[in-house]
C-alpha cells in the first residue's frame, strides 16, 4: 500500500495534470469527432439558406446559374455604408445578365445598422429589396421585415428615375415611400441606403455584371 | 430540504427539479438565457431541450468520473466536460435544426455559463450514482424548461397573439402555420416581447410560487 500514489503527496501535482490532460485530450476527441460527423450537414444548411435568401429578393425573375459561385467583391464606404468589402452575386439565364444581387448597409438604423439585399435588374429597375439583418424595435422598425409586413415590398419596379430624385424619402419627408407607425427613423434609413445602392449601380453598371474573369468551377478549384 | 440526501429517493429527485429547487423559480439560476430567449414557444422549447441535453450530459460525467478526481482539478475537469458537451450540442442542433439554431443564436453556446449546470454536476452528480445524476439531471432540466415554456407561452400570446407560430424552426417545414393565432398581431402588447415584459412576467410568476405564508413566519 506504500507504493500507492495517492499516500505519495509529492506525486499529486502529476497525478493532477495528468487527469487535467487526459481530460482535455477526451473533450477535444468529442468534439472533432461531433464535427466531422455535423460539418457536411451544416455546409449544406448554410448553403441552402443562403440560396434561399438571394433566390427570394429575386422574386419570379428566372435564372440558371449559381448564385453563390457567381461572386464578385466590392467596397464604397460612401454607398453601400460600410468600410468592408461586400459581395455581389449575379444571376444570369444562359450569357444574358438577369440581376446583380448588391449587400447594402443602412448605417443610420435606430438600432444601429440594416444590412439590405438589394436585387437591381440590368436596365436599373429594382427587382426586390430584403432585410438580412437588423437590430430595430420588435413591433415597431421590425416591420422592415418581410416576415413581419409586406411594406419591404413597395420597392420592388422602382429605378432611380421613379420616383425622381426629391420623391426617393418617406412620406412625412415630402417622399413617395410610407412610414411605418411609430418608426420613421427605421424607413427612412431603408429608402436612403435602398436609392444609394441604386446610384452605386449606376455608376458600376458594366463591371457588376461583366462575366467572371474564368469559369467559377476553376475559381473554386485554384482557392483550394 | 437537503439536496446532498443521499437517501432521496426517485420521485424526491424529480420533486426537487420541478418544485423544491427549481432553477428558474427556486434557485434563480440561469436567468439571462431564460429572460433573453423566451419570447416564443418553439425557442424556449429549443433551448430548454438544449439545456436538458447538456444537464444529462455533464451530470453523467460528474458522476461517472467525480469520484477518481482530485478534488484540485475536479472543477476544471467539469467545465470542461460542460464545454465539450455544449458544443456538441451546438454543432448538431446546426447540422439538424439550422432555424432554430439561427433563432437562439448567441444563447446555445452561452449554456456554458449557466451556473445551473455546473451547480448541478459538483453539489449533485459528483456525491451520487450515475442513474441518480441521471434522473436529477432531466428533473432539473425538466423544470427549467418548464418555466422557460410558461414565459415563452405568456409572452408570444400577449405580445404576439399566438402560441406556438414559430413551431416550423423547431420541426420543420411540414410544421408551418401549425401555430394557434389566438387575436391579431396589432392588438399584441410590446411590452411582453421586449426585456421589461421578461422581468415584469418573471416577477408575477415568482409571486404566485412564494404566495403561501412561509410556515412559522
Amino acid at each position: 500500500m506504500a507504493t500507492r500514489s495517492a499516500e505519495r503527496p509529492r506525486l499529486r501535482p502529476l497525478r493532477a495534470a495528468t487527469m487535467l490532460a487526459v481530460a482535455a485530450v477526451c473533450t477535444v476527441g468529442l468534439v472533432s469527432v461531433v464535427h466531422d460527423i455535423t460539418r457536411p450537414r451544416i455546409e449544406a444548411s448554410e448553403r441552402a439558406r443562403r440560396v434561399a435568401q438571394l433566390a427570394a429578393v429575386l422574386g419570379s425573375a428566372r435564372y440558371d446559374n449559381d448564385l453563390l459561385a457567381d461572386v464578385v467583391t466590392v467596397r464604397d464606404p460612401e454607398l453601400l455604408g460600410t468600410d468592408e468589402p461586400l459581395p455581389v452575386h449575379r444571376a444570369r439565364l444562359g450569357d444574358r445578365p438577369v440581376a446583380a444581387l448588391l449587400v447594402a448597409v443602412a448605417p443610420d438604423g435606430y438600432a444601429g445598422a440594416i444590412r439590405l439585399l438589394v436585387a437591381v435588374a440590368p436596365d436599373g429597375r429594382l427587382l426586390g429589396v430584403r432585410v438580412l439583418s437588423h437590430k430595430e424595435t420588435p413591433g415597431l422598425g421590425d416591420a422592415i421585415d418581410s416576415r413581419r409586413s409586406g411594406w419591404i415590398g413597395a420597392f420592388a419596379g422602382r429605378s432611380l428615375e421613379d420616383p425622381r430624385e426629391d420623391r426617393w424619402k418617406v412620406r412625412k419627408d415630402g417622399g413617395d415611400f410610407d412610414q411605418l407607425t411609430g418608426a420613421t427613423v427605421t424607413p427612412r434609413a431603408v429608402v436612403r441606403a435602398v436609392r444609394n445602392a441604386l446610384v452605386y449601380f449606376d455608376r458600376h453598371r458594366d463591371a457588376l455584371l461583366a462575366q467572371p474573369a474564368e469559369p467559377p468551377a476553376s475559381a473554386g478549384s485554384r482557392g483550394r | 430540504m437537503d439536496t446532498y440526501n443521499a437517501r432521496m429517493d426517485a420521485a424526491g429527485i424529480l420533486r426537487n427539479g420541478l418544485r423544491d429547487q427549481n432553477p428558474g423559480l427556486v434557485q434563480l439560476l440561469g436567468l439571462c438565457p431564460l429572460l433573453a430567449v423566451s419570447t416564443s414557444v418553439a425557442s424556449a422549447l429549443g433551448l430548454g431541450l438544449a439545456t436538458i441535453a447538456v444537464l444529462v450530459t455533464s451530470n453523467a460525467i460528474a458522476a461517472t468520473a467525480g469520484r477518481w478526481l482530485l478534488p484540485e482539478v475536479r472543477l476544471a475537469v467539469f467545465v470542461l466536460a460542460i464545454a465539450g458537451a455544449v458544443t456538441a450540442v451546438e454543432l448538431s442542433m446546426a447540422a439538424w435544426w439550422p432555424g432554430l439554431h439561427d433563432t437562439l443564436g448567441i444563447f446555445l453556446p452561452l449554456i456554458v455559463t449557466n451556473c445551473l449546470v455546473l451547480a448541478r454536476a459538483e453539489s449533485f452528480a459528483s456525491r451520487n450514482s450515475l442513474p441518480r445524476a441521471l434522473l436529477d439531471g432531466f428533473a432539473m432540466g425538466l423544470g427549467f424548461m418548464l418555466v422557460l415554456l410558461a414565459l415563452g407561452a405568456s409572452r408570444e400570446l400577449l405580445g404576439r397573439g399566438t402560441l406556438g407560430a414559430d413551431m416550423h424552426l423547431l420541426l420543420g417545414e411540414t410544421a408551418r402555420g401549425a401555430g394557434l393565432r389566438i387575436f391579431d398581431e396589432r392588438h399584441g402588447l410590446l411590452l411582453a416581447l421586449l426585456p421589461p415584459g421578461a422581468f415584469l412576467l418573471l416577477g408575477l410568476m415568482l409571486a404566485w410560487r412564494n404566495r403561501r405564508p412561509q410556515k412559522g413566519a
